[in-house]
């Protein structure tokens, strides 16, 4: 297998983009990426998309937006494992390039939500979840959470202000990111006064409903190492499922599709968690945050909440976690996240994180899930 | 929304509870499986939800999808029965303050929505305190 590197980053600013159409969506932030990269042809792509097909009523999707990135007839795939498409577009992209099958390979991800009603959106992301067995009663994506929330508050005395402290800390990272959907610090009083969701879960808890798009280019290392770029390698990369019907769990705090996808990780980079400096991760609602710490070994189980009590996981702390205002402040386009996560590995890896750049980072993670944890992308990078 | 087939498929299920249970390991499922996921064996033999069983997690749905609106705010729960099984429905005739973690519940055949365009009443399990 050869070593794989990712050579290009880009994203335009995420939001309520009304005047931008889906294609245009995508096409914007692959060009970036190209420009990025400093190519202008590519052998091959990927795109992680949720649901078009509900959002926008269009499938099909890989031609489309190979045609419109004036890459046409190249082989393109859609990728979809719910809110984990992005991350699994880079895991096949990084196959293709490593198995010697392609050069050039770009990995994007895209979600335009707000072409529909909150209804229907919320419809949409409910397929997330087993549509006879959880939504035929009732349950949404932030019931299922509070569920998870409820839990773990009972079996470890997680508080609802560890909880509301996640917010604020990627309110507060995310504020220093000009491309987030909402650049703005909250307060811990704010989450817990903002309108009740699914008990014990509100507003300032969930993750928004955003349009946008991510995309990045991959080559092999030494092919990366003649182009001027810093050549951020790929260590390791993992993926694992779970039952998508979250009752049907031995644990219903456990994220065992993240624990396996990250043990996957680990073995292939031959890291530990104590190696890693700094993570991207699915905080889809603020408990996804702390049990997806749990599962990836960076905290001990059951003790998630405890590590916003002593702000651990802040910018200034000894582990930075969503350093990019996570999917709460930079936004939630679905299909997008997974690869957004690695655009701002790279930017913190190659110093050009801005405002919120960490001191001299050597070694990323990114983790992405889909619905309840019925599915997990984790991948390790490192600066060359 | 689900289509006559769709709805009438998951019939025995939703009226009747029924389960399965693999003839190896014991392990009771709902819906029933045809291959079972811990030892990977494929014979089962039929049987029904026990009706018993206690809360593990519970929320109250204030912001509910459409086909719900008339019936928020509800709550949801996850309720592990008396032989094993796991699911997820809707906790009924029960003040919210009066639902705690372990608190015994028992199963019953209720309507769950109105299904608005075809007019279909959709039926199901929901669970009330014992």
């Amino acid at each position: 297998m050869r070593d794989v590197a990712v050579i290009g980053v880009g994203m335009t600013k995420w939001g309520e983009l009304w005047e931008k159409s889906f294609r245009d969506i995508f096409v914007e932030s692959a060009l970036l990426a190209l420009d990025d990269a400093g190519v202008d042809r590519i052998d091959s792509m990927y795109v992680g998309s949720m649901s078009s097909g509900l959002f926008v009523g269009q499938e099909h999707i890989a031609s489309l937006l190979a045609d419109y990135l004036g890459q046409a007839p190249i082989p393109s795939t859609r990728v979809e494992t719910a809110c984990a498409s992005g991350g699994l577009a880079l895991r096949l992209g990084f196959m293709e390039v490593a198995s010697g099958m392609s050069d050039v390979v770009l990995v994007g991800g895209i979600e335009k939500m707000t072409d529909v009603s909150g209804d229907e959106a919320t419809y949409a992301l409910g397929s997330a979840a087993d549509q006879e067995y959880e939504g035929y009663h009732g349950i949404t994506f932030p019931g299922l959470y509070a569920l998870i929330a409820r839990a773990h508050m009972e079996k470890y005395g997680t508080t609802r202000e560890q909880l509301a402290l996640v917010a604020v800390k990627n309110h507060k990272n995310g504020a220093k990111n000009p491309l987030a959907q909402f650049p703005f610090e909250i307060t811990v009083d704010s989450v817990l006064n903002s309108v009740m969701i699914a008990d014990p879960l509100r507003l300032l808890d969930c993750s928004p409903i955003t349009d946008g798009a991510a995309a990045a280019v991959i080559v092999p290392v030494e092919v990366a190492k003649k182009m001027k770029k810093p050549v951020i390698k790929i260590l390791g990369t993992g993926h694992a499922t779970d039952t998508i019907a979250l009752s049907s769990r031995k644990d219903i705090t456990w994220l065992e599709s993240t624990y396996q996808a990250a043990k996957q990780a680990y073995d292939m980079a031959d890291k530990k968690p104590e190696d890693i400096n700094f993570i991207e991760v699915h905080d889809c609602f603020t408990i996804a945050e702390i049990c997806v710490l749990e599962a990836l070994g960076i905290v001990e189980k059951g003790k998630g909440g405890e590590a916003y009590e002593d702000e651990l996981t802040f910018l200034e702390g000894k582990i930075p976690v969503n350093t990019s205002g996570g999917l709460k402040a930079k936004g939630h386009p679905v299909g997008a996240t997974g690869v957004a996560q690695v655009i701002e590995i790279v930017k913190q890896l190659r110093g050009e994180a801005g405002k919120r750049q960490i001191k001299d980072p050597r070694i990323g993670m990114a983790q992405n899930m889909g619905g309840s944890g019925g599915s997990s992308v984790v991948h390790i990078f490192e600066r060359e | 929304m689900p289509t006559p087939s769709r709805y009438w498929r998951e019939i025995p299920q939703r009226y009747r509870f029924e389960a399965n249970k693999c003839k190896n390991c014991g392990i009771v499922f709902f819906p029933p499986r045809l291959i079972c996921p811990e030892c990977k064996k494929r014979e089962f033999e039929e049987t029904k939800l026990a009706e018993k069983g206690k809360i593990l997690t519970y929320t109250i749905i204030r912001v509910p999808p459409r086909q719900f609106v008339d019936q928020a705010p509800y709550a949801v729960g996850i309720v592990e029965l008396d032989d094993g099984v796991k699911l997820t429905a809707q906790i009924v005739d029960c003040d919210f303050e009066d639902l705690k973690i372990g608190l015994k519940v028992k199963l019953e055949f209720r309507k769950i929505f109105d299904e608005g365009e075809a007019g279909i009443l959709c039926y199901g399990y929901k669970f009330v305190p014992e």
